[in-house]
């Protein structure tokens, strides 16, 4: 029914710009604005700043897919909740390539606040990592000798059911572990090292998601992968050597994942 | 009939761009989608029909949520918006105004303005995504609008004098 005489709701005024108004009610909404020109020009405003909007961003639709958010690829690196390493590394080795460009991100401050919530996390680890790495005397607060006790502490600090993973089949003695905070409360950190005196660090945070994909960044002179599983984050660090880094993380993730395990 | 994976695939640029615009970080944003994508192929038995779209900004809407308040729970270590100077390049240069201006709004009513504006979905979609009546929807339309209206007209004094 047209009816040009009653009154025009703002809500009315919103529903005709947005294409939600029922087709009998445009043409009587259309009439209203002529003889209202303050509301057409609020109207006017608010068609403007959609269209800022989608100037603004519309050009992100003709921009070319990323491969790590391609389907088979992200199919392929999750397939069947198993996540297997090999996987899961492909869809890292597609981040790295892509974060490569990045590599800053950790060097300044500024812009950590703004990542996502792994990303802070494996910021924190980083910075750990760095902290800790160059420390002779006193790199962990518990000795690798006790690895059951160390265990237990942190798991009940962090409230998570921890594992600390044994790495000496690519030649890593567990120096030890020490507790940090970390940007969701404590955080577990433990400390390996090679027979050259080269040093990885594992750091375990409660993430605020569920999981996500395995993601790689490095900075200056150092690297990590980081991932969430099962509620806990997870930044395996050590020295800008990927190869090396990524036998590391795949000896330290075969034995910490969780949900795959639960699940197969 | 298109499959389930070919409607996600289909959907991926738009979730680009919602993210894109929510984030104002193309990384961010690609993370985001990620997380999002990942997401909803291990949930695909969870899907029993309806629209896949909605259903994928839905999850990348709370996933974003989560983000912030993860943010939210760390003492910033400086200012995460622009709060800098004026651009002197105007109003135009690289839509940074209206960027701006959606920074300023609350997420629930940045999130429904751009369903609407930016991605083109209907009020009772952003009513589904957002979990709440349509009157809430048309509610947070209309204060985003104000507030995007304020802060253009009123935020930028200096650029009302450019000739």
């Amino acid at each position: 029914m047209i009816d040009r005489d009653s009154p025009v709701t703002e809500d009315e005024l919103h529903a005709y710009i947005d294409g939600e108004l029922p087709a009998d009610r445009m043409q009587a909404v259309s009439a209203w604005l002529a003889d209202h020109p303050d509301q057409a020009a609020t109207v006017a405003s608010w068609r403007a700043q959609a269209e800022r909007i989608r100037a603004r961003y519309g050009a992100v639709l003709e921009e070319a897919v990323p491969e790590r958010l391609k389907l088979d690829q992200i199919i392929r690196s999750d397939r069947a909740n198993g996540r297997s390493w090999k996987a899961f590394a492909a869809a890292a080795a597609v981040a790295a390539f892509l974060v490569g460009g990045a590599s800053g991100w950790f060097a300044h401050g500024a812009s950590v606040g703004t990542r996502t919530s792994s990303f802070a996390v494996a910021s924190e680890a980083l910075d750990a990592y760095k902290l800790y790495v160059v420390e002779v005397r006193h790199p962990v607060e518990v000795p690798g000798t006790e690895r059951q006790h160390m265990t237990q502490w942190l798991s009940k600090r962090l409230g998570e059911d921890l594992r600390v993973p044994d790495l000496q089949s690519i030649g890593l003695k567990l120096v030890g572990g020490r507790l940090l905070p970390g940007p969701t409360g404590a955080a577990a950190f433990y400390m390996y090292e090679g027979a050259s005196g080269e040093r990885f660090t594992i750091y375990c945070a409660k993430a605020s998601v569920p999981e996500s994909a395995l993601r790689y960044t490095s900075a200056e002179r150092a690297a990590a992968f980081y991932w969430v599983d099962d509620k806990v984050a997870y930044v395996v660090s050590g020295p800008a050597d990927r190869e090396k880094l990524e036998k590391v993380t795949k000896a330290a993730y075969e034995q910490m994942e969780k949900s795959g395990a639960k699940k197969s | 009939m298109p499959t389930f994976r070919q409607n996600v695939e289909t959907t991926i640029p738009a979730l680009r761009r919602y993210a894109r615009a929510l984030t104002r970080d193309a990384d961010i944003a690609d993370d985001l989608v990620q997380d999002t994508l990942v997401r909803a192929l291990r949930s695909e038995h969870l899907f029993h029909g309806g629209d896949v779209r909605s259903w994928l900004y839905t999850i990348l809407t709370n996933l974003n949520r989560n983000r912030l308040r993860s943010l939210a729970r760390r003492p910033p270590l400086s200012p995460i918006e622009d709060n800098d100077a004026p651009d002197l390049a105007g109003p135009e240069a690289g839509g940074r105004d209206i960027e701006r201006a959606l920074a300023t709004l609350v997420e629930d009513q940045r999130n429904a303005l751009l369903l609407v504006v930016l991605e083109g979905l209907s009020y009772r979609e952003v009513a589904e995504v957002q979990g709440v009546p349509i009157g809430t929807v048309m509610s947070r339309l209309a204060r985003a609008r104000v507030q995007i209206k304020t802060y253009l007209d009123g935020g930028r004094p200096a650029l009302r004098r450019v000739k």
